[in-house]
């Protein structure tokens, strides 16, 4: 039994092709404005790499913000699966363990609670700010001129806690601009940024419960000064990331599909 | 740094006045008020309670420079000394740091009291459109703030985030709203809960093809949007008046006046200086009630 799980995100479009309960190829391109054309581009190459033709897939499933112009674009009948599903599927099919997740993707952050089976018992979401999703890590990357896989790192070296305005993005950009202004070190800032951006992450974990295991999804996973304020403000040493945290969501799509339901 | 080579759209004009009809020599009492926002800084210099001299210009990055610049500005085209200044009033978001402030307010008291002023007395709800928030306040006839709600936590509603828009789309941000209307149809408003979804969203729009002036349309229509849902929570008086600003900027206003079914009041006032009035006000009632500055020696 081959499955599918397609997450057209805002800013990235995945797939991931599974074969009873194993992935078979996973392939991510960016979404861009035309969400039909990424869809395809990104099934046609999931496909290749799997060595799989459209026919052999049973069942799929699509998720994301741009889950409904899937089934348009592949022109197939399948499963649409809400992102909280998705991404606590995701995530318990690489932590069977984990009772607590949350997904950090570049327009929307998300949390939830599971269930022994992996399903979403409680949630919550952030969709209607820029604050506590990547695209605020990538506007304080610009407004700091450097490159946003360097900015993490930097945070690193860094141990003072200059606090920062987490509600705006676009308020919080003129602090930037403002402590570069006062000299500020760029370490310093950019764990500012940090801390700022996994406060919003932190309090929304907090509000649906922390347990133990607590797992990371989304593209903002794979940043280490991200990780690092989470963990710090958690008080949990050690977050549980699956080595590409961006696919989370496209491999709970599949594994819904995979069941059926 | 590249910035600066840049075209700066989002620079409004800057202004000073005096009027040519009071003399301040006669006056019993000068007051001042200064009202220091996070984008533009006003210093209102009051004769017994008339308007006698204004500045209007941008705040830098330090408030207590901007606040005595303002002054100077103010009294650039007076004669007047500083030291005549009986009591003076600092307000706004960086009042703390008003070096000549003899006391400090806050602004939703004194945009109040100046909307009381440039407006008159029959102003019952005032908004004010800031550079970083905007709020709206219930008042009475003397200008006595009786309730109000402000939006300070975030951009979409503000002027920063027209600013921000001026810069994407290369306009001057004082031709936003006549351009804005230059469209054959209405556009749908873009996102009015976050200024950086609407941006992502209009260079989409822009890459489908829409006109500068139709995504003009678009954002003001989602400012106006924002902003009706915060006075429409408050609840809306008449007379309705509009200071800050987001007053000058008819693309939004034109369209919240429409959701809201209403005409605003008017004034040949520069609304931006509402607060620097309402403090200078302020500081003009307690010097006759004495608690002015000691009288120098002449």
């Amino acid at each position: 039994m081959i499955s599918a799980g397609i997450d057209c995100g805002a800013k990235t479009t995945k797939v991931v092709l599974m074969k009873d309960g194993r992935i078979m190829g996973k392939v991510k391109v960016l979404t861009g404005f035309d969400q039909k054309k990424s869809i395809l581009e990104a099934w046609d190459l999931a496909l290749q790499s799997a060595k799989v033709s459209a026919d052999e897939v049973n069942r799929t499933s699509g998720t994301g913000s741009g889950k409904n112009v899937v089934t348009f674009a592949l022109a197939r009948t399948l499963d649409l699966v809400n992102d909280i599903k998705a991404m606590a599927k995701g995530a318990s099919f690489y932590f069977p363990r984990a009772r607590t997740v949350a997904d950090v993707g570049a327009e929307e952050g998300r949390a939830a609670k599971l269930d022994d089976r992996g399903n979403a018992a409680d949630f919550a979401v952030n969709e209607k700010c820029a604050a506590g999703a990547g695209a605020f890590i990538e506007a304080m990357a610009r407004a700091l001129e450097t490159p946003l896989e360097e900015m993490g790192l930097l945070s690193l070296q860094s141990d003072k806690e200059i606090p920062m305005n987490a509600q705006c993005a676009i308020f919080a950009e003129s602090e930037v601009v403002g402590l570069i202004h006062r000299m500020t070190e760029k370490k310093d800032i950019s764990k500012a940024i940090h801390d700022a951006m996994a406060s919003r992450i932190v309090s929304m974990i907090r509000r649906i419960g922390v347990n133990e295991e607590v797992v990371l999804l989304g593209g903002v996973a794979r940043n280490p000064g991200f990780i690092e304020a989470v963990q710090r403000q958690l008080g949990i040493p050690n977050l549980l990331i699956p080595e590409e945290p961006e696919f989370g969501m496209a491999v709970g799509a599949a594994v819904v599909a995979a069941e059926g339901s | 740094m590249s910035e600066q080579k840049s075209p700066e759209f989002w620079r409004w004009t800057e202004s000073n006045w005096v009027n040519p009809q009071i003399d301040w020599k006669k006056a019993k009492y000068i007051t001042v008020g200064v009202d220091v926002g996070s984008v533009s800084t006003q210093a209102v210099v009051m004769a017994d309670g008339e308007i006698f001299a204004y500045g209007n210009r941008r705040t830098g990055s330090d408030s207590p420079n901007s606040a005595r610049k303002g002054l100077s500005f103010a009294l650039e085209k007076t004669d007047m000394p500083e030291t005549r200044i009986d009591y003076s009033i600092g307000t706004g978001y960086g009042r703390v740091n008003v070096p000549m402030a003899d006391r400090t307010l806050t602004e939703i008291a004194c945009h109040a009291r100046g909307a009381n002023f440039i407006y008159g007395p029959q102003v019952r709800t005032v908004l004010d459109v800031g550079g970083q928030d905007m709020k709206a306040i219930q008042c009475d006839d003397k200008g006595r703030v009786t309730n109000f709600l402000m939006n300070d936590k975030c951009a979409a509603g503000t002027g920063r985030g027209m600013e921000v828009f001026a810069d994407l789309l290369g306009v001057p941000i004082v031709e936003v709203g006549e351009r804005s209307y230059k469209v054959t149809q209405e556009p749908p408003a873009v996102s009015n809960t976050c200024v950086v979804y609407a941006k992502s969203e209009a260079t989409g729009l822009l890459r489908k093809g829409w006109t500068t002036e139709e995504v003009l349309a678009a954002y003001c229509r989602a400012m106006a949007e924002r902003i009706y849902s915060l006075v429409e929570r408050l609840g809306v008086t008449p007379e309705f008046a509009i200071t800050g600003g987001m007053a000058k900027n008819r693309g939004v206003i034109g369209r919240l006046m429409s959701l809201m079914g209403l005409e605003p009041a008017k004034t040949t006032w520069d609304t931006q200086i509402a607060g620097g009035v309402g403090a200078a006000l302020f500081a003009h009632a307690l010097c006759q009630k004495g608690k002015g500055r000691e009288k120098k020696p002449a």
